[in-house]
């Protein structure tokens, strides 16, 4: 009988929607980070280095550019003969075909895949934060505690407790009370959407609440273990976690990188973050460019100069170009004369020559201000933006633009031009 | 595909000077991100040859390990895939390959037990991009027996190449391996195509009167027999089995034109993925007219070089017109001009190498602490 100590279900089905025109045609996980991964390498990594081989990943919104990430599994060693890597994407049933709904009811629908592995634990995981962890010293804390849910907490300032969910413990590490990002929270012990659940406590709790409207883990499992005496604990974590979900955060962490010793560290021999890398050949600094404070992917090309940056794959800076403060991802080229500050530009978008982005005054975006913030050129992939303009701060493009787009050669700041054919 | 693949991957040559020491020539890394036998190997998976033995002999560990698993060029196939051949002790033979031919004949068993009609016959230590099948429908437009992908030796040594020349229809009519002085300035890139039975009688005959060698004791003795004929190209193929000809051919690659070649026009060449982090560039960097591969750590200046994977930097470092193999780590205020700097070197800070008259291969291994 194949029997498996523990698995993960790694959620990556979610929008993601607060990072924008980034995610209008892939799921979150699948965004480009750092110059060479996906946001979800890093809790795959997390999975093989910690000896789990066997996640099922859980599929939604936009899922081409994950399934073709992910593969059979082969950059994380996890194409295997039992277990390995399966992607599962909501299906239809004889009777109640539905959308996963919720993060505990996607779970719940693949309930035969994870009794298939019969498994002792089930970790849950999300597919959109940056951290280096060793599941298998918490499934350890959990043992020892011989506890039913374990839930990863990361200490955080208590004026910022607000925004998550916060756990109250006892002396021994047990929960005895979780508030939902609260006005006043009571503790600083933020949890950080990683489970471990005993099985046994998980198909319980599933099985319980399955007609629960969008069942969710933070809003219907958790309370549903805790009224029903199981044994919930926090596993405190102290190293770096980074929620990427939004354009700040996700801007930020990028450039965090760049330090000369990054607090996240890419370069450790030890626990090493896989990808699946389509460009390997080395990359071209020519004798015009500068390049300084940056990491930069395989195969770029760069003649321009380029500050403080991240630059993906198979980029290209043309010459005279100057690229600053900004994240730009997989195959993109910066033609002639362009000048770019403070700008995400995701995979394949083409800029003209002389460009000038992120200029003038900021001004909140027109469109949606909470997400287009921080100062922020947010440029989709795929798109064209055309020679000669000039795009403000706290927008948003995506989408082939033409110089009609632009009245007076500008898209001001806190303005959004987003075209997209068929939709 | 009609064709089974033989990659020569066996050789040494003093040529290479210490750099032949740690690995067999297949086995060098090219480019940056490569080894010389990628090239060979993603032609033949490009072309759609499903079936490949790679015969190594000198200095094979490093080869082997790049070799480990096929997957990197495709060849993880339940029909066909890569074979690794290296000689072996048998009822029959105890010998190691004594050339290329009695490699071949070694490993006989292989060729009559596959049903391919054809074989392609490649060395490792090749820097090109080619398309078999064209040079295998030529072979069967001449009818010929043997066909040798030739080419014009441009800014190398003829007389270390198989030299030759055709008559107006193409059929080799002289033939000299490794020649004092060279009649002519084509050369053979080494790699050949014919029937697969036509190869096991060939090599099985040169084995019955002892001789093991696939040019002197076969294509050159047999030319007036058999139909040999050149197959010429003018594209991009450099030999890099010469410190001189393997410093040119890195530094070929910092032209525009050569990377675009290889690495822009489908289809690409593949190697082993390494799952190093991007290349980082501190302040205090510069780089000018260079190859950077990823996980190196820049804080130094580099101008006109190819600095391969795993490299460091230290702190005002120069590095001028050279290359910098795997893994090596320097150390501040290092000073390398005209050289070639083995893998996995540690060079203590304030170190001073320059190649006078030629390229400096540098050897240094020292205790490394930082890291």
């Amino acid at each position: 009988m194949i029997k498996k100590e523990m698995i993960a279900m790694l959620l990556a089905g979610g929008q993601g929607s607060r990072l924008g025109v980034l995610t209008e045609k892939v799921a979150k996980p699948a965004v480009a980070f750092g110059g060479k991964y996906r946001i979800i390498d890093f809790p795959l990594s997390n999975c093989i280095n910690s000896g789990v081989d066997t996640v099922g990943v859980l599929t939604q919104y936009q899922p081409l550019r994950l399934n073709a990430h992910i593969g059979i599994g082969i950059p994380w060693d996890l194409d295997r003969n039992v277990g390995g890597v399966s992607i599962l994407p909501p299906y239809e049933k004889s009777t109640n075909s539905e959308w996963y709904t919720g993060t505990a009811n996607a779970i719940y629908q693949n309930m035969a895949y994870m009794e298939s592995y019969n498994p002792d634990y089930v970790l849950i995981l999300s597919g959109d934060h940056i951290y280096k962890m060793d599941y298998e010293v918490m499934l350890d804390y959990h043992k020892a505690n011989k506890a039913d849910v374990t839930i990863a907490c990361m200490p955080v300032p208590i004026e910022e407790a607000s925004r998550f969910g916060v756990m109250i413990t006892d002396g021994n590490g047990r929960i005895t009370e979780f508030e939902e990002k609260p006005e006043h929270p009571r503790s600083n012990l933020a949890s950080m959407g990683i489970y471990i659940f005993s099985w046994k406590a998980l198909k319980e709790s599933l099985t319980a609440l399955k007609d629960q409207p969008g069942c969710d883990f933070g809003k219907h499992i958790l309370p549903y273990c805790r009224d029903n005496g199981m044994r919930l604990f926090a596993y405190e974590f102290n190293g770096y976690w980074k929620d990427v979900g939004t354009l700040g955060s996700y801007w930020e962490a990028n450039m965090e990188l760049i330090d000369i010793i990054p607090e996240f560290n890419l370069y450790e021999e030890f626990w090493k973050i896989y990808t699946k890398a389509d460009v390997i050949r080395p990359q071209y600094v020519a004798s015009e460019a500068v390049v300084d404070r940056c990491i930069v992917g395989d195969g770029a090309e760069i003649y321009g100069e380029v500050h403080n940056s991240v630059i993906g794959a198979d980029v290209r800076i043309e010459k005279g170009a100057v690229v600053r403060d900004s994240i730009i991802m997989k195959s993109s080229v910066v033609d002639e004369g362009t000048e770019v500050n403070k700008s995400i530009i995701a995979e394949n978008v083409r800029i003209g020559k002389n460009v000038h982005m992120g200029v003038g005054e900021e001004a909140p975006n027109v469109f949606k201000p909470n997400i287009y913030s921080w100062g922020l050129v947010t440029v989709g992939e795929n798109s064209v933006i055309p020679d000669g303009v000039s795009i403000g701060k706290n927008t948003a493009i995506s989408g082939v633009t033409a110089p009609e787009d632009y009245p007076d050669g500008e898209l001001p700041s806190g303005g959004a031009l987003l075209k997209r054919d068929g939709e | 595909m009609r064709a089974l693949g033989i990659i020569l991957a066996g050789g040494n040559s003093s040529k290479m000077r210490e750099l032949s020491n740690k690995r067999a020539i297949a086995a060098m890394p090219v480019a940056g991100s490569f080894r010389s036998i990628d090239f060979t190997l993603s032609n033949m998976s490009n072309s759609h040859v499903q079936k490949v033995a790679v015969l190594t002999q000198y200095n094979a560990r490093s080869l082997n390990e790049h070799l480990m698993s096929s997957k990197w060029w495709d060849f993880g196939r339940k029909q066909g895939g890569l074979y690794v051949f290296t000689p072996v002790v048998t009822a029959d033979s105890s010998w190691w390959y004594r050339g290329t031919a009695d490699a071949i004949n070694q490993n006989l068993k292989w060729l009559k037990d596959s049903h391919e009609p054809y074989v392609i016959i490649a060395s490792g230590d090749c820097v090109y991009k080619m398309d078999y099948n064209k040079v295998l429908e030529y072979h069967i437009a001449k009818r010929a027996d043997v066909t040798i992908v030739c080419t014009e030796c441009r800014d190398d040594d003829p007389s270390r190449f198989g030299v030759l020349k055709m008559n107006e229809d193409f059929r080799i009519e002289e033939f000299e391996e490794k020649p004092m002085v060279s009649s002519s300035n084509l050369i053979s890139t080494g790699i050949y195509v014919l029937r697969r039975r036509q190869l096991i009688e060939l090599v099985e005959r040169c084995a019955q009167e002892d001789r093991y060698d696939l040019v002197k004791d076969i294509f050159i003795r047999y030319k007036n027999l058999k139909r040999i004929y050149g197959y010429k190209i003018d594209t991009y193929w450099s030999n890099i089995a010469t410190v001189d000809s393997y410093y040119k051919t890195n530094m070929d690659f910092l032209k525009p034109e050569v990377r675009d070649y290889f690495f822009g026009q489908y289809p690409g060449i593949y190697s082993k993925v390494d799952d190093l982090p991007p290349a980082k560039y501190n302040p205090g960097s510069c780089v000018k007219n260079s190859l950077i591969a990823s996980g190196c750590i820049i804080n130094g200046e580099i101008e006109n070089s190819v600095i391969f994977k795993d490299v460091y930097v230290g702190n005002n470092c120069v590095i001028k017109n050279s290359i910098v193999l795997n893994n090596v780590y320097l150390g501040d205020n290092t000073h390398i001009e005209n050289c070639i700097v083995e893998s996995r070197d540690t060079i203590r800070a304030n170190s001073y190498y320059c190649g006078e008259d030629g390229i400096k291969i540098v050897v240094e291994k020292n205790e490394r602490y930082a890291i």
